[in-house]
C-alpha cells in the first residue's frame, strides 16, 4: 500500500496530556493496591466508552433486548481492558491517555455490534453485486460517460481481480458487508482485508485508465 | 452502520469500488494515529497536515471511519 514516508510528531502544545489522564497512566505502571485501583478506574472509563458506542449503534441491533446491550458493552470493556494493559508500553503521550484508551473500547464495541448485527445472516452472493451495478448503470442511463465507466468496472471486476480480491471487493464495496464481519467469516482481520481491497481498487483504477476511462474524478468521500 | 441501500447510487458505487486516490494509511496505522488525529481536529489544528494519509483512509475504509466518528463524538460529548 502506498504510504506516507513518515508520520510527523505532534506539534508542541497539542502533545501535552492533561494531568489526571497522565496520573492514571502513571498509576497503571506501578504495582500493588495503587495499580489495582487504577485498573478499576480504567475499566470504568472503557465501559463508559463501550456503552456510548453500543448506544450509538443501537439501531443496528433491533433484535436485542435491553440487557443484551449492556452485556455487549461489558464484554467490550473487558476485552479493551486486556488490550490496553497489554499495550501500555506503546502509549507515547501524543494524546491524552484516556483518549488513547477510549479508542480500544470503541473498536471492541464497534466490531462486536457489527458482528452481532450480521449474526445468522448470509454474506450476499456475487450475483447480487451484479444487480447493484446494473441498477446503477440504469440510474445514469442519460450520462454516457458514467454509464460506460460502470459497465467497464463490472467487466474489470470479473477480468482483472484475483478470486480473493473479487470476493472482498464485491462484499465490502458493492454488497455493504462490514469488513469486520467478512474478516470473521474468512478467518482474517480488518487490516489484511483492507490491504486486499486497496490492491483490488488500484488494479481496477489502472485497468480502467488503460481503457482510456477517466477515474480521477472518483476520489470522493462516500456517503455516510 | 453499513446496510444495503435500496437504490444504488452511481457516485457511491464508484467511490466504494475505486476508493480514494493517492497514498493512504493502513488500518493499523490509522488506529495508531486515531487518538492524536481526533484531538488535533477538536483543537482546530491541522490534523490532515499532521497525519497525511489519514483522511484518504477514512474515505476508503468504512469501519475505520466509523471508529473515527465514534471517538470524535465521544470526546465531543465530554
Amino acid at each position: 500500500m502506498a504510504m506516507p514516508a513518515e508520520i510527523p510528531r505532534a506539534e508542541p502544545g497539542v502533545e501535552s496530556a492533561d494531568a489526571s489522564s497522565r496520573e492514571l497512566h502513571e498509576r497503571l505502571n506501578t504495582a500493588g493496591p495503587e495499580r489495582d485501583a487504577a485498573v478499576v478506574e480504567l475499566h470504568a472509563l472503557l465501559l463508559k466508552a463501550a456503552r456510548f458506542e453500543v448506544n450509538r449503534r443501537r439501531d443496528a441491533l433491533p433484535h436485542l433486548r435491553g440487557g443484551d446491550h449492556e452485556d455487549l458493552a461489558q464484554e467490550s470493556a473487558d476485552d479493551a481492558l486486556l488490550a490496553v494493559l497489554g499495550k501500555l508500553g506503546e502509549f507515547r503521550g501524543e494524546s491524552r491517555f484516556t483518549t488513547w484508551a477510549y479508542k480500544f473500547a470503541l473498536l471492541e464495541a464497534g466490531v462486536k455490534v457489527r458482528r452481532r448485527a450480521w449474526q445468522g445472516r448470509e454474506v450476499p452472493l456475487e450475483d447480487e453485486a451484479w444487480a447493484v451495478l446494473a441498477d446503477a448503470r440504469r440510474g445514469v442511463s442519460h450520462e454516457a460517460e458514467t454509464r460506460d465507466l460502470i459497465a467497464a468496472l463490472g467487466e474489470e471486476i470479473e477480468r482483472s481481480l484475483s478470486d480473493h480480491q473479487r470476493t472482498v471487493l464485491v462484499a465490502v464495496a458493492l454488497n455493504d458487508v462490514p469488513i469486520d464481519v467478512l474478516a470473521e467469516r474468512l478467518g482474517s482481520n480488518r487490516g489484511a482485508l483492507y490491504k486486499t481491497l486497496h490492491d483490488a481498487r488500484q488494479k481496477l483504477r489502472r485497468a480502467l485508465a488503460e481503457r482510456g476511462l477517466d477515474v480521477g474524478g472518483n476520489d470522493r468521500s462516500e456517503e455516510r | 452502520m453499513n446496510q444495503p441501500h435500496d437504490r444504488p447510487d452511481a457516485a457511491r458505487i464508484l467511490a466504494r469500488t475505486l476508493g480514494p486516490e493517492g497514498p493512504e494509511l493502513s488500518c493499523e496505522q490509522c488506529f495508531a494515529q486515531l487518538d492524536r488525529y481526533v484531538e488535533l481536529e477538536l483543537a482546530g489544528a491541522d490534523a490532515d497536515g499532521s497525519v497525511p494519509g489519514m483522511r484518504a483512509h477514512l474515505a476508503g475504509c468504512p469501519a475505520c471511519d466509523e471508529d473515527h466518528d465514534s471517538l470524535l463524538s465521544l470526546l465531543g460529548a465530554e
